[in-house]
Formats: structure tokens, sequence, C-alpha cells
């Protein structure tokens, strides 16, 4: 007879296994480590300090760790658990800050939380809780983690407005065989509740709304800190080319973007198209942003991976807050694919994650390349 | 769950039942030591027993002992009230001594992480003006034992002062003989209370005040005492001059044996070098600090890697670079041992270093 699998799909009592939850101050992971607890798993919090929080606010000489570490550990103690700070200021930098510049300096619009999942969270985190010998590791992530007939499934998060799924779209399937999510199924307000009735500390801070290294949103000033020099001003150019005005420098602006041009115009204008090598922003109207086809690559695929040629009906997301579109993905080759979509969606930016979709399901995703231009201008 | 085994005397050591005794006396009395009434005078009283228990151990005479809130003020109080203008640091001294003062000009060590006296001569002689020389007693990330006798003779032949940080080798190494001009010690590193540091003056030697109000410690640190603090520092100072380093040392060098033995390729940092009897720094061919010394948290053992900054963070060791290492720094743990350490303790220590090794070898094929 098979062992009862416990609440984590694992096999026997719960306090036979070590489960490493990624603990990162916020409410969420912190709600996630104490169930978990609470349901007798050898909890172990590991929380990373992936940038300086004292360069990051401008102030230098502080101590490295800011107020979301000190919370992390606070709930860690609360709940009675083991919990290590781990320094991952240089993998960090190099995985995730690093493109992120590169990318905007690219005209590109990163989503760096991606970049951090896939390679400092899922990578290296999950590596040491494998050396720590973990049986699974734990995020606060609103996703859930289906098991399938061919494996592990990824789905999307049960309330919808929280569903975390986009950002997850690279997560491999060895990765998501290690992975749980003790949150997929919960909505915020019920793990607010949890968190309360723990008494956490944390159980009424607000949500995290920035990008953990970009205070108030300001990205470009943490770019011109980063790469000195490289933001260089240019010309504000219309679909023809003919120059309507100035520019501070490209990553000011992203695909799609209205407002901040500073061109008064007969109609509204819109950021159509980056272009770095000139250093040429190009606007146009409302119906040049319309586009019914785009590449994407670094293609991951959770399950099976179809061959090149390889046609899959399923319906994408083109950005985090969008709703799904109906599409075709085409494999080519290069781990790169082609996406048709049933309708022109607006303002594909690349750089942004173009996610698959079957119903619930993330079948996988990859990077947006471009999208094809010349299409755009024959369906508008 | 078995016992948990206390590996890191050079963070804290537990407190001695002397220590804690004499604590919960004071505790139990009132008064201010700079007070005329009688609880005054009993505060007075039994401050000044434990600066006369301090400075037999420091090797100085009760009133050249200016007790202070731990081994960092004492290290800032010699290196800014000292009136040299010039300072000369080692690179191995603990960030207390390193942050001070962004003048300092740093001497370098060997490969063993023992001062380059040499070096040291060459930097005294350049400069004319008034120095203050800062070398440790033992580091406390390897327990390599520096050659004071020399750094002092070298420094008095050129008129500079020297400032020893005495913090990880007070009660593990004789302190009253190494001619040093002003020495830091710590409490708790003793087995006091955290909360109580000194800095000892030889004869001769006097200190400005930095923290200044109040006449305390003649004038040389003002503010209250921590009366619990001080006196548990008195009586831990006495207590660890009757340990038995032999036994500590027997264990380490077994320890030391059992866990090269287990893993090829480890290594000890500082082992041409002499070091405090307690102190093991050992680097794993492949393994990371960071994890090694999680994997070992989880087994229920205490022990540390690098010097971890208030966060939890552990940064690259500066003592480890400066001895040249490289990628085997990050690599180093530090096992440091105490007066309550068995031979239980060390077995079980180097019973989970190997199977860490084997647990860990695996995975990371696996992966």
């Amino acid at each position: 007879m098979l062992p009862a699998m416990n609440a984590l799909g694992l096999p026997g009592a719960p306090g036979a296994h070590r489960v490493v939850v990624a603990m990162s101050g916020g409410v969420d992971s912190s709600v996630a480590a104490g169930l978990l607890a609470e349901a007798g798993f050898d909890v172990v919090g590991i929380t990373l300090q992936l940038y300086d929080h004292g360069s990051a606010v401008g102030k230098a000489g502080s101590c490295c760790a800011g107020a979301d570490i000190h919370d992390a550990r606070r709930v860690a103690a609360h709940l009675g658990i083991p919990h290590y700070v781990l320094d991952y200021e240089s993998r960090f930098r190099d995985a995730v800050m690093d493109d992120f510049a590169d990318s905007y300096l690219a005209g590109h619009t990163p989503i760096p939380c991606v970049r951090c999942n896939q390679t400092v969270k899922f990578a290296d985190l999950l590596g040491t809780a494998r050396d720590l010998g973990a049986a699974a590791m734990a995020t606060g992530h609103y996703v859930r983690r289906i098991e399938g007939e061919t494996g592990p499934e990824l789905h999307r998060g049960a309330e919808t407005g929280r569903d975390q799924s986009y950002f997850l779209f690279a997560t491999t399937p060895p990765q998501l065989d290690l992975l749980r999510f003790p949150l997929g199924d919960m909505t915020k307000d019920a793990v607010r509740e949890h968190a309360r009735r723990m008494g956490l500390v944390v159980s009424d801070k607000p949500d995290s709304q920035d990008i953990c290294f970009v205070p108030q949103g300001r990205y470009a000033e943490v770019v011109a800190r980063m790469r000195p020099g490289a933001i260089q001003p240019g010309e504000i150019v219309d679909m023809e080319g003919r120059v309507l005005g100035r520019h501070e420098g490209i990553i000011h602006y992203t695909v799609g973007q209205r407002r901040g041009i500073g061109i008064a115009g007969e109609e509204p204008l819109f950021v159509v198209r980056l272009e770095p090598g000139t250093r040429r922003v190009v606007v146009g109207p409302r119906e040049a942003l319309a586009s019914s086809s785009l590449t994407m690559r670094e293609v991951n695929w959770i399950g099976a991976c179809p061959a090149p040629g390889e046609a899959v009906d399923c319906a994408v997301k083109l950005r985090s807050a969008q709703p799904p579109i109906a599409a075709r993905a085409t494999v080519l080759a290069d781990g790169r694919a082609r996406v048709d979509l049933s309708a022109p969606a607006q303002a594909i930016a690349p750089g942004q994650a173009c996610v698959m979709y079957a119903g619930e399901r993330v079948l996988g995703g990859g990077w947006i390349e471009r999208r094809d231009a010349a299409e755009a201008a024959a369906a508008a | 769950m078995t016992e948990p085994v206390y590996l890191d005397h050079n963070a804290t050591a537990p407190l001695r039942d002397a220590a804690r005794d004499a604590a919960l006396e004071a505790m139990a009395a009132t008064g201010n030591a700079s007070s005329v009434h009688a609880a005054g005078r009993r505060a007075r009283a039994l401050i000044e027993d434990a600066r006369a228990r301090v400075g037999e151990l420091a090797g100085v005479a009760p009133r050249n002992v200016v007790f202070t809130s731990g081994g960092t003020e004492a290290n800032a109080l010699a290196l800014l009230g000292c009136g040299c203008p010039r300072l000369l640091v080692s690179g191995i001294e603990h960030p207390s001594v390193l942050a001070v003062r962004a003048d300092a000009q740093v001497i370098p060590v060997d490969g063993d992480g023992v001062l380059d006296l040499a070096a040291l001569e060459a930097m005294l002689a350049a400069e004319d003006t008034p120095a203050l020389v800062s070398v440790m007693a033992a580091n406390n990330e390897t327990g390599v034992i520096q050659p004071l006798a020399e750094v002092v003779r070298l420094a008095h032949a050129h008129s500079a002062l020297v400032h020893c940080d005495a913090v990880q080798g007070a009660g593990r190494m004789a302190l009253d003989d190494l001619g040093a001009d002003l020495m830091t010690l710590s409490g708790h590193k003793l087995g006091g209370l955290q909360g109580a540091g000194a800095l000892a003056l030889a004869a001769g030697r006097d200190i400005a005040a930095v923290q200044r109000g109040g006449g305390q410690e003649l004038g040389r640190r003002a503010g209250t005492e921590p009366l619990p603090a001080i006196v548990s520092f008195g009586a831990a100072a006495t207590q660890a001059q009757g340990d038995d380093m032999d036994t500590i040392a027997g264990l380490r060098d077994g320890l030391q044996q059992a866990m090269l033995a287990a893993v090829p390729g480890a290594r000890v940092m500082g082992a041409a070098a002499p070091r405090l009897a307690n102190t093991l720094a050992i680097a794993h061919p492949r393994l990371e600090a960071e994890t090694l010394v999680m994997a070992f948290d989880l087994e229920g053992i205490a022990l540390s890697a690098g010097s971890a900054c208030s966060s939890g963070k552990v940064g690259p060791s500066h003592v480890l670079e400066a001895m040249g290492e490289g990628a085997l720094a990050r690599n180093t743990i530090r096992i440091s041992l105490g007066a309550g350490t068995t031979g239980a303790d060390t077995a079980r220590c180097a019973e989970v270093w190997q199977a860490l090794d084997v647990r860990l070898g695996v995975g990371r094929n696996a992966a």
C-alpha cells in the first residue's frame, strides 16, 4: 500500500519533510511559512539579501538590510522556525539588475521579477534548499501546482485578480517538481485573515507595488546609476521619420505610452517603437499600436515541448494585467515561437512576456522579441 | 533531537556560573556608583573589585582599567583618544578597529595570517609623525597569534605607541607580558554578560575621553557604569585564568585531525602559525561556508563563517582576503571551543561535517 500523501503531496508525515520557504518579509510568504509550520512540516525560512538597501534608497553607510529582512526575521522568530539571510547581492546584480538596465537601454520593457524567479529564486535558492536536505521549497505566489498525468502542472491562482502565473512562466519542470505554492487556492483576504489569526506582525503590511530595487518606481534613476552616461537624448519622430521634438533618453518611454511625449497634436500620439541604434522614439496614432502577431524567444514549455513547426492553440497574456487573447503559437527553431493572435492587440512591448494558457493551466511562455509591424499596418 | 552543541565562543561565550552569580547579586542591589550614600558606595565597591580582577588579567594596575560598553567602544577610545596623529593597523583587525579612522595605514600579513614585521618596520621608518600601531593579540577568525612583543619592540624604537585588541586572546593566552601600551578586553567573550568591556592602560599611559559628561572612570569615559555587566566581567576574568587550555587544545587538535581526515582537500587556515588553542578555521574544498553554517545549525551545531553583519548576511572574510586566500575564503567556517566544550561536542561536529560532505556531494552531482 502506498503511504498517504500529506498536504504538500509528499509521502508520509509532514514532520518527516524539511521545507524551505522563501520569505520576502511580506504577508504572503509569511503566511505560507506559518501554514506549513502549523501543518507540522520541518520549515526553514530563508530570506535573500538581493541588493544593498542603503544604496538603493540613496543612503550610504546604513546597514545592508532593509525593513523587509527585519520583518521576515521577526515572523520566523514568532513562528519558532529557523531563519537565515543569504547574501545574493552579486548573483542578483549579475542575473537581474544588469539585464534590467541593458533591456531598458535596448528599448525593451523588462520584467525583472520573472528573471529573479527564473535565476535567483528557482535556480540558486532551490539549489541551496536541496543542499539543506529539503524535500520541497515553498513560496507565497498566488499560483497552483497541480499533479497532472505527465507530471506537475502550473495553474493560475484561484483569485483571478491575484494570479501571479504570468511571472512564473519560465519555471522549468524540474524546478516545479520541488516547488510548492500553499496560497494558490486562497484569496488575499483569507491570507490576511490567517496572518491575523497567527498574530504575524506583517498582517496589515501593504502589498508591495514597486520592483524591489526600484524605489518609488523611479527606474530611470536606477539605470542611470548602473550605466553612467548610457542614457542619451535623441529625437522624437513620427512614423514617416519627421522630427517632432527631443527626448532625454529612450529609457523614459515604453511602447503604448501616451503621456509624457510632450507634443501637442490633432490626435493623441502614442509611443509605437523605440530605436536604440538611432536613439529615436517613434510615435504614431493609436491604430499604429495594434498588431496581430509577434515573435518570442527563450520559450519555456512547462510539460511536453512541441516539435518545431507544430502549432498549439492557446490563449496568451502579453502583459500581466491584460486578459488572455485567443492565439496560435507555432514553434520555430532556436527556442523561438511565432504567435498569431485572433484579434489585434494594442501596444505589444518587446521585453515583456507572452505567456500561453490552456484554460487555467500555464503551458509556458517566452520573451517578446518583436511584433509584426507590417501586419499591424495591414490590419489597421 | 540531540543536545545543541555550541562551538562559537569567539562570537560570545556562555555565561560562566561565577559571572552569573555576581551579576544576580549586583542586580539585586540598587545604587549608582557615583552616589554619596550607602547604596552608591556598595555599587562602587563592586565595580572596584571587578576593576582589580580585570587589571590582574590584563597585567595593569586597577586604576588603569577604563570600563567601556564593550570591545568596540574600547577600540574606538584607544584609536581616537590616544592623541597619535598617525595610525597603523594590521589588515586582519576587527572592523571596530578598521572602521574607526579613514586615515589608517594598513600593515600587511603573510599567508598564515601573521603580521609582516619587516613591512611594519619600513612603515614606521618612513615617517616621523607620532604613531599608534594597532595589532590584535590573536585573530578572531583564524586564532593566529600575532608577534606582539616584536611589534612593541619595533614601535617603541620608533617612539610609536602600541594598541592591542586582546578581545580574543584574553583568558586564552598570557597578556601581562605583551608590553602593549593600550589593550582592549571584552567581558562577554570571557563568559561575562554582554555590555561591558575595558581599555587597559600600561603604567604611565593615559587616554583622552571620547564620551564626555560625568567624571566616571577618572574622566576617561563618562556614563553610568552597567553594574551587573561589569561585576560579571570581573568574575569571568578571574575564572577564565583557571581554564585548562591544554584540554581545549587537545579537543581542537583532535577535531582538526578528524575533519581533515574525513574530507580530503579540506584545509586549515593559519595552520603553520601559532594559534589560540580554541580556534579552528577550516575550508571545505567544495562547499560554501554559507551553506555549511546553515546545515550545521539545522543539525544543532552553532558555528560561524566570515564576519556576519548585523543582518545575518555573511560577507567575504577580509581576514582571509588579507592572507591572500582566493576561492577557499568563501568555504571557510570558524569553529571556536570554550571551557565547557566536551569530547562529545567535537565528535558530533566531526560526524556532521562528514555527513554533510557526503549528502551535499550527492546533491550536487544529482543537480
